[in-house]
Order: structure tokens, then sequence, then C-alpha cells
């Protein structure tokens, strides 16, 4: 079991600050993300757009601000379990958790700040008919195991990168590829949109489009889906369809942990700590809500700020703490041992 | 009034509001959504208004001439579920005083 002091859920801006401000206070962190990377939306949704509104920075651009954050927590050594969804909570008698991921993975934590954002990253769902009947009996939203894939047949749904890079990759694998897209323009790199089209032309993909996935058919499984193609429709024999439509974020099993829910936000208290109803359980950023909530990155830095503040009056009861500079003591400085801050000369002039 | 238009939206529960709009805030047809909370926060607008998610899909009810969709508006609405012809998303349609009189219906929550 993974043990830790502060367990963050999400790596977003503000979780991946959190790390450095109880970095500063001793307060050992690690980090859960149901995305396989960090930076949350930051590099999910939108590396490449430039933000203004950072503090210090007239302009940065989002990935450049989750690669400094990094940067600036290294020092900390914070742990992290990626691409995994926190799942379950347990409170234990002694006011400690334990977090369980989708995957299984437990995390020992002596206090959680939910740093979720948005919610986590899943798969949007086509609108159909059995949809979920057919889940993990044919349907799948992600490609884990390429191998899964050999010598079948397979239907991909989706017109961005993830759907082009796995049909290119399953070209090689599947006995059939069809590539299924509602516009005949493809969203996505270049060279992935040029492979495509060379795949195509030697029969290895097959590409249908303007079209999309109407019914699903099988009686135990998977084996047939009726595409929609200029309004007539037709069937398609196969073993598996990937709708690869992108990802959408959903507060997802945390809605589930009692915690105080409002306007699909967590709610905390904010003239204190950010605490949410359940003590030693903290909520900061874009997933909390209180009177007067902005959803902005700098927001989030100082929620987090605050929050690691009362985490270390948990972990380290009846202890008194004097909010210190790191201008002063540096980011090592706060037990006292490194001094940072470069001392100008003193000295008399003749 | 000066700088102000009226939009008529449709919220999820059928219900149309007419609303006078400042054309002078720089503001999107998603914005207007959420200022006016004829939506619940957390299911308009996640993205921020950057046609990353399709939370504020709604249908063009009038023949109210609107700016073509981008490329990142078509590919979204090419992934979105609840696509019609009409569908456009609000936060790329700009209040300017060249839409007065657009009739919208917000598309259902995914």
């Amino acid at each position: 079991m993974i043990q830790t002091d502060l367990l963050i859920i999400g790596a977003g801006p503000t979780g991946l600050f959190a790390v450095f401000e109880a970095g500063l206070l001793k307060i050992k962190c690690h980090l859960i993300d149901a995305l396989p990377q960090i930076g949350g939306q930051l590099s999910e949704l939108y590396p490449k757009k430039p933000i203004f509104d950072i503090p210090g920075y007239p302009e940065v651009l989002a990935g450049d601000l989750v690669t400094n954050l990094m940067e600036q927590i290294k020092q900390f050594q914070p742990g992290f379990t990626l691409g995994e969804k926190a799942e379950h909570i347990e409170k234990l008698e002694d006011g400690s958790f334990i977090v369980t991921t989708d995957a299984g993975t437990q995390h020992h934590a002596k206090a959680i700040a939910i740093a979720g954002g948005l919610g986590s990253f899943e798969p949007r769902k086509p609108v159909l008919e059995n949809l979920e009947f057919y889940e993990n009996k044919g349907v799948e939203y992600f490609v884990k195991n390429p191998e899964k894939f050999r010598d079948k047949k397979v239907v991909i749904a989706g017109g961005g990168d993830s759907a082009l890079d796995w049909s290119i990759f399953l070209a090689n694998v599947a006995e059939e590829v069809t590539l299924i897209h509602r516009r005949n323009e493809f969203r996505g790199a270049l060279d992935s949109v040029e492979k495509v089209q060379e795949l195509k032309n030697l029969g290895k993909i097959k590409l249908i489009t303007p079209a999309e996935v109407a019914q699903l058919h099988g009686s135990d499984a998977l084996e047939a889906i009726t595409i929609d193609e200029n309004g007539s429709q037709r069937n398609i024999v196969c073993d598996y369809l990937i709708p690869l439509f992108g990802l959408t974020p959903k507060l997802g099993p945390i809605a589930n942990w009692g915690l105080e829910i409002e306007k699909n936000a967590i709610k905390v208290n904010n003239a204190l700590d950010y605490q949410t109803n359940i003590k030693g359980i903290y909520a900061i950023g874009d997933v909390n809500t209180y009177p007067g909530k902005l959803k902005l990155i700098l927001c989030g830095f100082h929620e987090a700020t605050l929050m690691c503040q009362s985490v270390y009056q948990i972990l380290n009861p009846g202890k008194k703490y004097v909010m210190k500079y790191t201008t002063v003591s540096g980011i090592d400085g706060f037990d006292g041992s490194r001094k940072e801050a470069e001392k100008a000369v003193v000295k008399a002039i003749d | 009034m000066e700088n102000e238009i009226t939009l008529h939206i449709t919220d999820r529960e059928g219900v149309t509001h007419t609303l006078a709009v400042p054309t002078d805030m720089n503001m999107n047809l998603m914005e207007v959504v959420r200022a006016y909370e004829l939506a619940p926060e957390g299911t308009i607008g996640i993205c921020g208004g950057m046609a990353m998610c399709a939370s504020c899909q709604c249908y063009v009810l009038n023949e109210v001439e609107l700016p073509e969709k981008s490329d990142e508006e078509e590919a979204m609405l090419s992934e979105a579920n609840f696509v019609k012809d009409n569908s456009r998303l609000g936060c790329q349609i700009h209040i300017t005083p060249e839409i007065a009189g657009l009739a919208v219906a917000l598309a259902p929550e995914e």
C-alpha cells in the first residue's frame, strides 16, 4: 500500500502547486490522476493555449505552466498514480484514509485534498440503444491491450487523433479495420491523416464517411453494427466497436463519497481552510464551490496554500506553526536547516 | 435600449426566456446562459468556452444569420451527441447587433 501524508486527487495545476506548499511544511504528497499524464485540463484540453492571468507571467502556454509547476515541485519528490481513477474511500478509526483506485491500487494518507477540477476525464459515449449491454462485450472505449484485437474485425468511430492513431496501429493487428466518421474531414496531426489515407489506398483501412453508428447487434456479444450513411442504413459484421469521441469530464465516484455537493461541485469552508463536511478531506480548485467562487488557476493556488496550513495542524496536533517566507527561509529551511536567501554585504565604506 | 439585443433561449426544461442582452460586454451565447442561470452550473460551459466540450450545444430555431462555424466547432460537433443540422456551440456565437432576435434551444445534457 502506498503511504503518504497528503493524498492529492487530481494532478492539474492546483494539485501540483499543493505539492509545493505542502513541501514547505515537510508534508509528503502523492497524487492520483485518471489521465495517464499530469497537468489535468491544461495538458488534456489546451496545452498550446496561452494563459494571461497567472501572476508574474504576462503570457504562458498551458503546457509550459505544467512543465514549470513540475520543475517547482520535483524537489519534494511527490509520488504519482497516473491513469487510475480514485474510486473508493474509507475513513479509518485514527482519522486517516484509504483511497482505492479503479485498478485496485491502495493509498493510505492522513489527509486528502481533492483537486479534481472538472472531474475525471471519461470517454464520451455515443447515444445508442443497449450500449451498456455491449460494453466489454465488443464495445471498448480504450485500446488498453492491442493484442485483444488481433485477427478481429474492428470498427473505430471518431475523427480525432485517437481515432486516426488507433486505426493506423490496429491496421497491422486486426483482421479488418473500418473507420467511420460523421464528416469527411478529420482533425488530427497531418502525418496521421496522410497515413490513414495511405492505408486506405492499400486496402488496409476501410473508410466510411460521412456516416455514423446507428444500432448494435448480437445476442451475447457484439456481432454487427448498423451504420447510417447519408440516410441509408446497412450492416457491418464486426467483433469490436471502439467509439473514440473524445473525453468529457465527470465528477465520477467522488460524488458518492458522502461529501456535500452543490452545483456539481464540492462545498467547502472557504472562510477557513477549504475543508469539506468530512474532517480531513479538503477540496481545492475548480472542483469546489463556496460563495463568490471563481474557477481560476490563481484562486486554486491560494486555496492549495491555505489547505496545506490546515493539513499541517492535522499532522502535527498541538504544534505551534509560524508562517515563513521563502525569501527568508528558502524552500528547505522551514525546519531551520538551510537558509537560501543570499545576504547582502554589510561593510562600512571608508 | 442602446447596446442591447433581444434573444430567445429555450432551456432544457422547454421554457423559453426572452432576454435583453448587452452587446458591449464581449459575451458569447454560452455566457449569456450562465449569466441568466438558464442551466445549472457544471452542466454548461464546462471547458470555459474553447469549443472543447459540447456542453453549450444549442439548436438554432430561426433564420438569423450566424457567423460560419470554425474548424474547431465543426470538429467538436462531429463527435458530440444529439447533434442536428442546426446545432451550434453557444460559446462560439458572439453577442453582436447582427444576431438580434436569434432564437435557440439548449441541447440535452450529455
